[in-house]
């Protein structure tokens, strides 16, 4: 990002001070410029009349009322170029992996959005090998979907599987508040992969200031545009986590005393979520962004502001919960949707795809229903123990989130489950497939 | 000499202008960014200051940039050329942008300057002629498009000329017209006029007389809306608002449809341009393209912008209603708008009412629902714009104020419930809450009782009964258990459950069951009541499920089998089997 300019004026009283901004008079400050604040990074938030409001990133601790305050005048900014590849850059784009600054075009972050007439329908897939993603909620490229999860989910490990499985060019990992753990965990997990080359991170750990991640997301995709729209890739952006995010929109719309909306967030929360996750795009010429995120929820409350505003935002959602039957992490297929599964199911997959979706995930509702009767101590029907034992073999094979298979490899499971403990009028699936499908029909 | 300004405070989008001269409440202004105009609205006075939403991002705004004021409000560009338009929420072309990034301060002509449509006049030079009266009629692909004595213009006039048939651009004159005093005004085929304020120009407003198909049967014959009428679907995330109301876009009824994304997803906006060219209009047989404006402020374009799509899409709605065309406006999502009024609010400061959105938020509603309507037209011709709207409930959660405020304003109600989302019972439309007030209305049984039969309503109380009681039933069964209740608590049940899953639920993918007709829903209907009317005898409820589930299974074959086919014919051969095999009718 730009140094101080020469000659530039400097102000020295502040008329406030809270835990995140500061206040002063100033004149010809343009509005989302950045400004140094003693050192720190800052940027304009507000003015009124001469009076500048700043956003200072690493917080405001032992800044005295007669800082220095210099104004860069431009908004943040990330240097591009193809030598941002395998490296690791704190949330103002500075390295932190040791290795020198990057050399490139310097572009504005968080700029304009794409021209939906110019966008292209997302219509390629994205195979993870996670049977409940790929089978009952594909991922197609150019689409938005976070996980939402409980802390204790292994939410940074799924994501790092579906990255280096995902057949993309580059990944760029967008950490906010990652605890030094995970970054490390991430870290291993791509230099092991022999990965590297196609990452870039920037990463905010709970180490670093809060109000510093409000930079991350827009990096992320200021780099994620670079090699999507000049250089026509399929980029893969995870965001891991967007509540520590809204959560820092939160400390500052407070400090700023603006009148909070549901859960003490900023009315303006779901415009500035979207503004980031609407950066997903398939392009035109063949370059892609596809965003996967994770947003924690507080034990499984998807009402709260955070997750509420994401969903209507992504294409979806991926529900991690830990299942008691089967002992595993599973994708739930209930509370779980990618929204535009159907631009590759049974076009890109197999013909079956779609209804055998359909069919298996009734059925295990099914079961859930048999369940409830059973804890109520009620008799189970012959029809209710068979979805028992089925929802079972059906977390364990299809739903855990240890599965790496192919497409048509779950296609066939769950025929081999249906087969197994129902007949096929019990499936309700369109008799054409039944006939050409169903295992041991032939005979 | 126009009021002018210098910026003296900027917080987001919203901007405090110190004035020369008076402004107007929503007038609009052009702030100047380095030679850009940046497009603004006026929401506040107080004293010499003015605060304005600006439409676009305010980043790199600097205090003492110059401002313009225009004298006008927000308006549209009204005129032949605007079917198979992509706007987006100002009216600007986004099909004719240049890049593939927006750029502040490019505003694109909603109209095309060039193109010569074939002019047909319709008065005669001595005509007297007043607001919104046809003077003559263009082409607009398949449409006869009208065009009218502009709606600014008040009072009476007289025809001094009119063009003869031949082609013009929008821009010529068609017409000269005289008014009260004398003068003369030239008439060309654009007019001008503010979004936010209602088109009036037609005789009366009379209550609805007929129903809109959807071609979506819990709409159709559970919850007609009317033609002309209000409906809203407010749903938690996930549910299935949007894959409804392209549904309800592709397969409604009308003859101009008005499609406002207003604050949501991108891709979906891609999925309407990208398909709609190719889907072919049951009603038409033409390309589905062709009779649809997309109004497009997704969710990362400016908030200010998202307010005013929907005030656009209206007032173009109410510009071919005043042609005597039916008109759908389908909105997704007004919770977008809403959220867009919270943020500016809150950034003037404004004491806020519930969940901090403005105080009047139920009036705007309310206003703007009202809008739509069918109209006798001052000739005696009829239109309608019949208005469809999404409500993003937060939390999913029906106590909210967008939620509240809306089912004071919609005579529909299309509740979609997360459980049934849940069970993939798509659409999840709640059969038991939602509602249709039309079908209380004594014109609009009339229009069913010639339309599908006599005693059509009657009917689908009857079916509605069936299903509430399937449902207590099932609560029943729930508590004491399936041994614990007796056999008729299970038919009854699984009776509801053949309404269900024959009936409510429908595969907006599959090519055949994604549109029903009328004539085919009141066939599976009268089959479904057959069942319904049959009494059974089973061993036990098991074999009474097994019954069922096997009977429902034919009924969704028949579903996704062409209607009176030889596949359809053979599954109610079937049926019939079935309940021949038990019981008696």
């Amino acid at each position: 990002m730009a140094d101080p300019k020469v000659f530039q004026k400097i102000y020295t009283r502040l008329e406030a001070i809270t835990k995140a901004t500061v206040s002063l008079h100033a004149q010809g400050v343009t509005n989302d410029e950045l400004a140094t604040v003693e050192g720190r990074l800052a940027q304009v938030v507000k003015t009124r009349g001469d009076l500048v409001t700043l956003q200072v990133f690493s917080g405001t601790e032992g800044i005295p009322t007669d800082a220095e305050v210099a104004f860069l005048g431009e908004p943040p900014t990330l240097k591009v170029s193809d030598q941002l590849s395998g490296r690791f850059f704190d949330a103002y784009g500075h390295p932190i992996d040791g290795g020198p600054e990057v050399e490139g075009e310097e572009r504005e972050v968080g700029g304009p959005s794409v021209n939906p007439y110019k966008r292209r329908q997302p219509s390629e897939l994205i195979p993870t090998g996670i049977a409940g993603i790929d089978l009952n909620n594909t991922i197609v490229s150019g689409q938005k979907i976070p996980f939402f999860a409980d802390p204790d989910q292994p939410y940074n490990q799924v994501m790092a599987d579906v990255a280096l499985r995902a057949d993309v060019d580059k990944i760029i990992l967008g950490g906010m508040g990652l605890s030094n753990d995970d970054y490390l965990y991430y870290r291993h997990a791509f230099e092991g992969a022999g990965a590297l080359d196609r990452i870039v991170s920037f990463v905010n750990t709970t180490e670093d200031p809060p109000v510093e991640r409000l930079l991350v997301p827009d990096m992320a995709l200021a780099a994620a545009e670079y090699f999507a729209v000049d250089k026509n890739e399929k980029v893969l952006v995870l965001l891991t986590d967007m509540t520590l995010y809204a959560d820092a929109l939160s400390i500052v719309s407070n400090r700023m005393d603006q009148i909070p909306s549901k859960d003490a967030m900023p009315g303006s929360l779901y415009s500035d979520l979207a503004k980031i996750y609407e950066k997903a795009v398939q392009l035109p010429t063949g370059g892609s962004i596809t965003i996967i995120a994770v947003t924690t929820l507080n034990d499984g409350d998807i009402t709260h502001a955070i997750p509420d505003n994401t969903g209507y935002i992504t294409e979806g959602q991926l529900f991690l919960r830990a299942d008691p039957d089967s002992g595993k992490v599973i994708v739930d297929p209930f509370r779980s949707l990618s929204r535009l599964k159907q631009n590759v199911q049974n076009k890109k997959t197999r013909e079956d795809h779609s209804q055998v979706m359909n069919a298996g995930v009734r059925l295990y509702a099914d079961a859930q229903n048999a369940k409830t009767k059973q804890e109520n101590g009620f008799d189970l029907s012959d029809y209710d123990r068979r979805c028992l034992k089925y929802s079972v073999e059906y977390a364990t094979r299809l739903l855990s989130i240890d599965v790496n298979i192919s497409i048509n490899e779950m296609l066939d499971t769950a025929w081999e489950l249906f087969a197994k403990y129902f007949t096929p009028a019990e499936t309700g699936i369109r008799q054409s497939l039944i006939d050409k499908y169903w295992p041991g029909k032939a005979e | 000499m126009a009021t002018t300004g210098k910026v003296t405070g900027i917080v987001s989008n919203l901007v405090t202008v110190q004035v020369d001269g008076p402004v107007a409440e929503n007038e609009l202004c052009s702030i100047d960014l380095h030679g850009t105009g940046l497009l603004a609205e006026v929401i506040k006075v107080t004293g010499d200051r003015a605060s304005v939403q600006v439409f676009e991002s305010t980043r790199g705004l600097a205090g003492g940039a110059k401002v313009e004021f225009l004298g006008r409000m927000l308006e549209v560009t009204l005129g032949p050329g605007m079917l198979g338009s992509v706007y987006d929420g100002l009216q600007n072309d986004l099909t004719t942008m240049t890049g593939v990034f927006l750029k502040r301060g490019e505003y694109t002509d909603p109209l095309d300057h060039e193109k010569k449509w074939d002019f047909k006049p319709l008065v005669a030079p001595g005509d007297k002629v007043q607001t919104a009266d046809w003077l003559g009629e263009v082409t607009e692909g398949w449409l006869p498009h009208k065009i009218m004595v502009p709606f600014s213009f008040k009072g009476e006039f007289t025809v001094k000329s009119v063009a003869p048939e031949g082609s013009y651009t929008v821009d010529e004159t068609i017409a000269t017209l005289i008014d009260a005093e004398g003068a003369e005004v030239p008439v060309t085929m654009t007019q001008r006029w503010p979004v936010k304020v209602a088109v009036k120009a037609y005789r009366e407003k009379p209550r609805p007389q007929k129903i809109m198909e959807t071609g979506v049967r819990v709409i159709d014959s559970f919850n007609p809306i009317a033609e002309g009428g209000t409906g809203f679907i407010p749903g938690p995330f996930g549910c299935g608002k949007t894959v409804l109301q392209h549904a309800i876009a592709k397969q409604g009824e009308a003859d101009v449809i008005v499609m406002a994304a207003c604050g949501e997803r991108a891709n979906e906006v891609v999925e309407i341009f990208t398909e709609f060219p190719e889907l072919v209009d049951p009603h038409t047989g033409r390309k589905l393209m062709e009779r649809t404006t997309i109004i497009c402020n997704t969710s990362n374009m400016p908030v200010a912008a998202r307010e005013a799509s929907v005030y656009t899409a209206m007032t173009i709605c109410e510009y071919y209603r005043a042609m005597g065309l039916r008109c759908l406006l389908l909105a997704d999502s007004t919770s977008r708008w809403a959220q867009a009024l919270r943020e500016m609010s809150n950034r003037m400061e404004e004491l806020p009412g519930a969940d901090a959105f403005p105080v009047d938020l139920s009036a705007i509603i309310s206003n703007f629902y009202s809008r739509a309507g069918m109209v006798v037209l001052n000739n005696g011709s009829t239109g309608a714009v019949t208005f469809i709207g999404t409500v993003s409930p937060a939390g999913g959660n029906l106590k909210e104020p967008v939620t509240e405020s809306t089912k004071k304003a919609a005579r529909c109600f299309y509740s979609l419930e997360q459980n049934r989302a849940d069970q993939k019972r798509y659409p999840a439309v709640n059969p038991l809450d939602s509602y249709s007030k039309y079908l209380e209305y004594p014109e609009i049984s009339a229009y069913l009782d010639a339309k599908v039969e006599k005693g059509w309503v009657e009917k689908i109380v009857k079916a509605k009964m069936l299903v509430r009681r399937g449902k207590e039933m099932a609560d029943q069964i729930n508590i004491l258990g399936d041994d614990g209740v007796p056999m008729s608590y299970h038919e009854a049940f699984w009776k509801s459950e053949v309404i269900d899953f024959a009936f409510l639920q429908q595969d907006a993918f599959d090519a055949i069951d994604a549109l029903c007709p009328m004539e085919r829903q009141k066939y599976m209907l009268d089959l479904i009541l057959e069942i319904c009317d049959h009494n059974f005898s089973f061993e036990g409820f098991e074999a009474c499920r097994d019954y069922f589930k096997n009977l429902i299974n034919l009924l969704k074959q028949m579903n996704y089998s062409a209607f009176d086919g030889p596949e359809f014919k053979d599954y109610r051969v079937q049926i019939d089997k079935l309940l021949q095999e038990n019981g008696r009718s």
